[in-house]
Formats: structure tokens, C-alpha cells, sequence
């Protein structure tokens, strides 16, 4: 039987604000435990949260930049549970009135098609501390820094129907939440966290089968390689005529297998309340409207940009533009040469292949955009060849410094001088008188044979196309 | 509407309320008159109001993003029963 998948994400964003969203403690990343959790973050009997006006504007903003409808009235709720890091015994969250609703993001996969996936919601709430399960005297440690740390948690339609369109949404929302600045998408560090409801149906069928969440997946390729998993397992419950039960999954990446997490305890009742410490927020049209002219240009219409204005392939604009920091290295190199389409090229395949190498963002390359963008301009002048150029920027990397003066130290200068390479080639010529004749007798394929002497002659610094040129006209 | 035992110990579960056996029914009364209430107050017709999310009359202020709050770790776990390196303990907790 052919079966289809269905996807929904729960991405879990979070806000870089200064303080956490209810409290005037810092959210700054690493501190030592417990040093930035205040008395409200502790759930300390009398104290009442503050909503952080940073927090509001950074969902407005995220809202904006999805074409979301913004919630003008807003609210919070209490979702109740009982966990150690989470002191007040309920997480502060939005249940029926979010600051966020409808809207749509546009996601591009490898082969250029493009798709639409809506977004439902995203909600403000706050995160939990983080528990340590290392042996503290047969005790478990809380660390409550994280606890009251903004999140936004953007949830999408069922609309996702592969592995690998998880991972394109994903990182379209990783771009997005980037470029506008509400945070720092740092994934290592769980700035963003995913968990991702699957279920399989036969192809062609209309309801949706019964599905099971997998819990706190945290890298794209972990994404990837957890749904694709969970698929598998669905499909054999199924063909091995068992049935999927509703439930949270937990993705282990050692084992590359996903386990159930919950399975002891009933279902889960947060009985949810609005919550009474908070009043409503209304947001008014000016507010919206300021947040929405402090808006960078978004990915989307860089990438038209960088379509339009600089003739890129669709795919190659979308690549350069979903991050920011590479769109802006791109364009000052596009722009000192004149020649978009080849410094695409070298963005994406040398200085990208360097920078992955070495886990390096491009922030800190170590080739700068100007001296790229001098290298390319040696290509075009006819200073050095493509390959030679690749030997230049090997150097480059290494910090032996700018083009020019490497390639005047390393003597890559490429010959174009029409005297020095029609010695060489007169030299050839009367040196290999067999293969001169073999060749003029109709044996075309020595042609080859000539260039390689020439080039080899001039430690393949001869410019290849006045050596062809002229050893058409020689031979 | 009316609660049955064991929703009233549903519901002590999920408030991690320890209750006594013999007050059960006692609970099981009183929270049902309470439901009785609601009942009574689900009749009215409320027809083109709009659901309230708060009983003030007012909205929510917002608070600069600036950070007012200074350590106090020793001052918080002082009162706490178990502490190591800077870290609450809590018995083991695993998933």
C-alpha cells in the first residue's frame, strides 16, 4: 500500500529579550545556576508577573513578517503540571486568545519547488528550568535560569507531508526569526526546539490517522532523521495490522529510534484557566504599525531581490538569502565585481565548503567579501585562471593575504602575452614533429596533447584560450 | 451535575491534594453543589456577549525590558531543604 505522511510542528522560539517575559531577571546564556532566578521565576508566595513589553513586540513582529492576522486582544492562561522546574506548579501560556493567529510561510525545497504552509497560531508563554539527571546524591539538580525565559511557540496546519519539508520549514522559520532579530536561533544552545506531530494515512484517504508527538528534537538533521523513523514505525505497526496509539515519543539520536515517554501516566489534563495575575493586552493599529515599519527586508523578498535584480537562479537567490549575514556577504561581493552569478558561485561552493569544513560562521570567514570579491575580479581581468584562482584562495584561507600579493608571490600570474606563448608553442612544435604530422594527417584528438605541453611549457599559466586560439592557427 | 467518587480523586490526583477516605463523599457534595451553580448560571442566556477574558475594567501595563533584578541565590536557598552547587535538589526524577 502507498501511504502519505502528515506533519504538523511545534516550534518552540526563543525571544532574545534582556529579561525574561514576567520578571526583571536576566535571560543572558550560561550564567552559573540558579544566579539569574528572582523571586517571581521562583514562584515565591506575593510576588505577580510583569509582562515585558520586548517580549510583545517581538511576537507582533514575528506575526507581522508571517502575514498573520495579530491578536488585538490577548490573554494569558495557566496550564497546569506538576515538575520540579517548574516551580509555580503552572506554566504561564496563551490558550485562547493568542498574540498571534493565522498566517502562512513560504518553503522552497531542493529542487526549487515551492509550498505553502500555513501557521495556526503562535502564543507567547515561559520556558521551565532545566533539571539534571547526573547523580547529585541520588538527587535530581534544578537550575532555574531558564525558568520565565520567553518563548514564542509557533504551531503549523498539518500541511507538511515529508521529512525533508519539515526540515525546509523549519529552516525557513530559523530565517525568519533570524533576519527580523527576535532571536538568536542558536539550536545548540535550545533557542529553538521543535517537537513534531506524525501520522501516516493510505494515500488518498481524507481523515487523518492517529497521530504521536515526538518531543524536543534539536537540529535540523535530527528532525529529519527522527520523522523519517517515526514513519518507518508507524507503517510496520500498521502493515503488521496493530494500530498507532496516541502518544509522546522521545527521539534518542544515539540509537537513531524514538521510544515512548508517557506511557505510565493517563492523559494528560493541564486544566487550563485564564490566568488571573494578568490582565488582558490590547494592542492598538499604531502599535502594529510601528513594529511593522522597524521591519528589515524579509527572505522572501530578498530572494525576488536577488532573482530579479542580479539574475540568480531561483534556488541559488534562496540559498544566499536565508541568512542574512550571507545575503550581506554575498552582495558586497556582487557588487565591487559586477559579476553576480560567479560570486554566487563562490559563496556557495568554495567559501561555503571552507566554512562548513570548519564549522565557521560566515560572520568570521576568514577571507573577507572585499578580498573575495578581488579574487573573482583576477578571474575576469584574465590575471589568473578559475583553477589557479582556486589555488589562490586556498592561500587566502590559510591568511597568506590579499589576491594580489599572493598571486604575485606564489608568480601565478597567468601569460597572455601572445609573444611569450607563441614561443613555447613554435618550441613544442619542432620538438614533436611525429605527432605534428599524425595531427595534420586528420588524428584530431592530439590537439589535446598540444595544449598539455603548453600548458605544462608554462607552468600552466598560459591563458588556455589564446593557447587554443593560437595553436589552431600554428598547427 | 454531579461529581462521582472517583472524580473527585481524579481530580486530588492532578492537584497532588492528599485527601482522606472519609471525606470523600463530603467533597463529592460540596464540589457538585458548586457545579450545581454553574448549571444554574449556564442557563442564562448570554447571547451576544462577548466572553471575558478578565472582571477588571482595565489592561494589562508592560514593563521596559530592562534587567531589575539582581542575584540572590544565597538569600533563595537559604530557606531551601537541599542544595549542591548552586543547583535546587529535588528527589529523582526520571521520565
Amino acid at each position: 500500500m502507498e501511504w502519505e505522511t502528515v506533519i504538523g510542528l511545534e516550534v518552540h522560539v526563543q525571544l532574545s529579550t534582556n529579561t525574561k517575559i514576567f520578571s526583571g531577571a536576566s535571560t543572558r546564556f550560561g550564567a552559573a545556576p540558579n544566579t539569574q532566578a528572582c523571586g517571581i521565576d521562583l514562584g515565591m508566595p506575593g510576588t505577580l508577573p510583569v509582562f515585558n513589553e520586548n517580549a510583545l513586540r517581538k511576537a507582533v513582529s514575528f506575526g507581522l513578517a508571517i502575514d498573520a492576522e495579530i491578536g488585538r486582544h490577548s490573554a494569558f492562561d495557566r496550564k497546569n503540571y506538576f515538575y520540579p522546574d517548574l516551580p509555580k506548579g503552572y506554566q504561564i501560556t496563551q490558550m485562547d486568545h493568542p498574540i498571534v493567529g493565522k498566517g502562512q510561510v513560504e518553503i522552497m525545497m531542493d529542487d526549487g519547488t515551492t509550498k505553502t504552509v500555513g501557521v495556526t497560531r503562535a502564543h507567547l508563554e515561559e520556558d521551565a528550568g532545566k533539571s539534571l539527571h547526573e547523580d547529585f546524591h541520588g538527587m535530581t539538580g534544578i537550575d532555574l535560569n531558564r525558568a520565565g525565559t520567553p518563548l514564542l511557540e509557533i504551531v503549523s496546519e498539518p500541511d507538511i507531508r515529508s521529512a525533508k519539508e519539515a526540515v525546509a520549514y523549519l529552516k525557513k522559520i530559523h530565517s525568519i526569526v533570524t533576519y527580523i532579530g527576535v532571536s538568536d536561533g542558536n539550536m545548540a544552545e535550545g533557542s529553538m526546539r521543535c517537537d513534531a506531530n506524525v501520522s501516516v494515512r493510505p494515500k488518498g484517504q481524507q481523515e487523518y490517522g492517529m497521530r504521536c508527538e515526538i518531543k524536543n528534537v534539536n537540529s535540523f538533521r535530527f528532525v529529519e532523521k527522527a520523522i523519517n523513523h517515526e514513519v518507518e514505525r508507524q507503517i510496520a505497526l500498521i502493515e503488521d495490522g496493530g494500530t498507532v496509539v496516541q502518544e509522546t515519543r522521545l527521539y534518542d539520536s544515539e540509537l537513531d529510534e524514538t521510544r515512548s515517554m508517557r506511557s505510565k501516566e493517563v492523559a494528560n489534563d493541564y486544566r487550563y484557566f485564564p490566568e488571573p495575575d494578568l490582565l488582558p493586552v490590547e494592542i492598538d493599529e499604531s502599535y502594529i504599525e510601528q513594529v511593522r515599519s522597524e521591519l528589515p527586508e524579509l527572505p522572501d523578498a530578498k530572494r525576488e531581490r536577488f532573482h530579479s535584480e542580479y539574475g540568480l537562479s531561483e534556488y541559488d537567490a534562496a540559498v544566499l538569502s536565508s541568512s542574512q549575514d550571507m545575503a550581506h556577504f554575498f552582495e558586497v561581493v556582487a557588487r565591487q565585481t559586477g559579476e553576480p552569478k560567479l560570486s554566487a558561485n563562490w559563496v556557495m561552493v568554495e567559501l561555503a565548503a571552507v566554512l562548513n569544513k570548519t564549522n565557521t560562521p560566515i560572520t568570521e570567514s576568514p577571507v573577507s567579501a572585499t578580498n573575495l570579491a578581488q579574487l573573482i575580479e583576477r578571474i575576469t581581468d584574465n590575471t589568473i585562471s578559475s583553477k589557479m584562482a582556486k589555488t589562490v584562495f586556498e592561500a587566502m584561507v590559510e591568511g597568506q593575504g590579499d589576491p594580489d600579493s599572493i598571486i604575485e608571490a606564489k608568480g601565478l600570474k597567468q601569460v597572455s602575452d601572445t609573444g611569450a606563448i607563441e614561443a613555447m608553442i613554435d618550441d613544442i612544435i619542432a620538438s614533436n614533429p611525429d605527432q605534428v604530422e599524425q595531427y595534420r594527417g586528420g588524428k584530431d584528438k592530439l590537439f589535446g596533447f598540444f595544449v598539455g605541453q603548453v600548458m605544462k611549457a608554462s607552468k600552466g599559466q598560459a591563458n588556455p584560450g589564446v593557447v587554443n586560439d593560437m595553436l589552431k592557427k600554428k598547427l | 451535575m454531579s461529581l462521582d467518587r472517583s472524580e473527585v480523586e481524579n481530580i486530588a490526583m492532578l492537584a497532588r491534594l492528599k485527601i482522606e477516605e472519609q471525606d470523600v463523599p463530603h467533597y463529592v457534595d460540596a464540589l457538585s453543589s458548586i457545579l450545581d451553580l454553574v448549571d444554574e448560571m449556564q442557563a442564562i442566556d448570554t447571547q451576544g456577549v462577548t466572553p471575558l477574558a478578565n472582571p477588571l475594567d482595565s489592561v494589562q501595563r508592560l514593563r521596559a525590558d530592562e534587567v531589575t533584578e539582581d542575584n540572590q541565590r544565597e538569600h533563595f536557598q537559604s530557606i531551601a531543604p537541599a542544595t549542591d552547587a548552586g543547583l535546587y535538589l529535588v528527589p529523582k526524577v526520571i521520565e
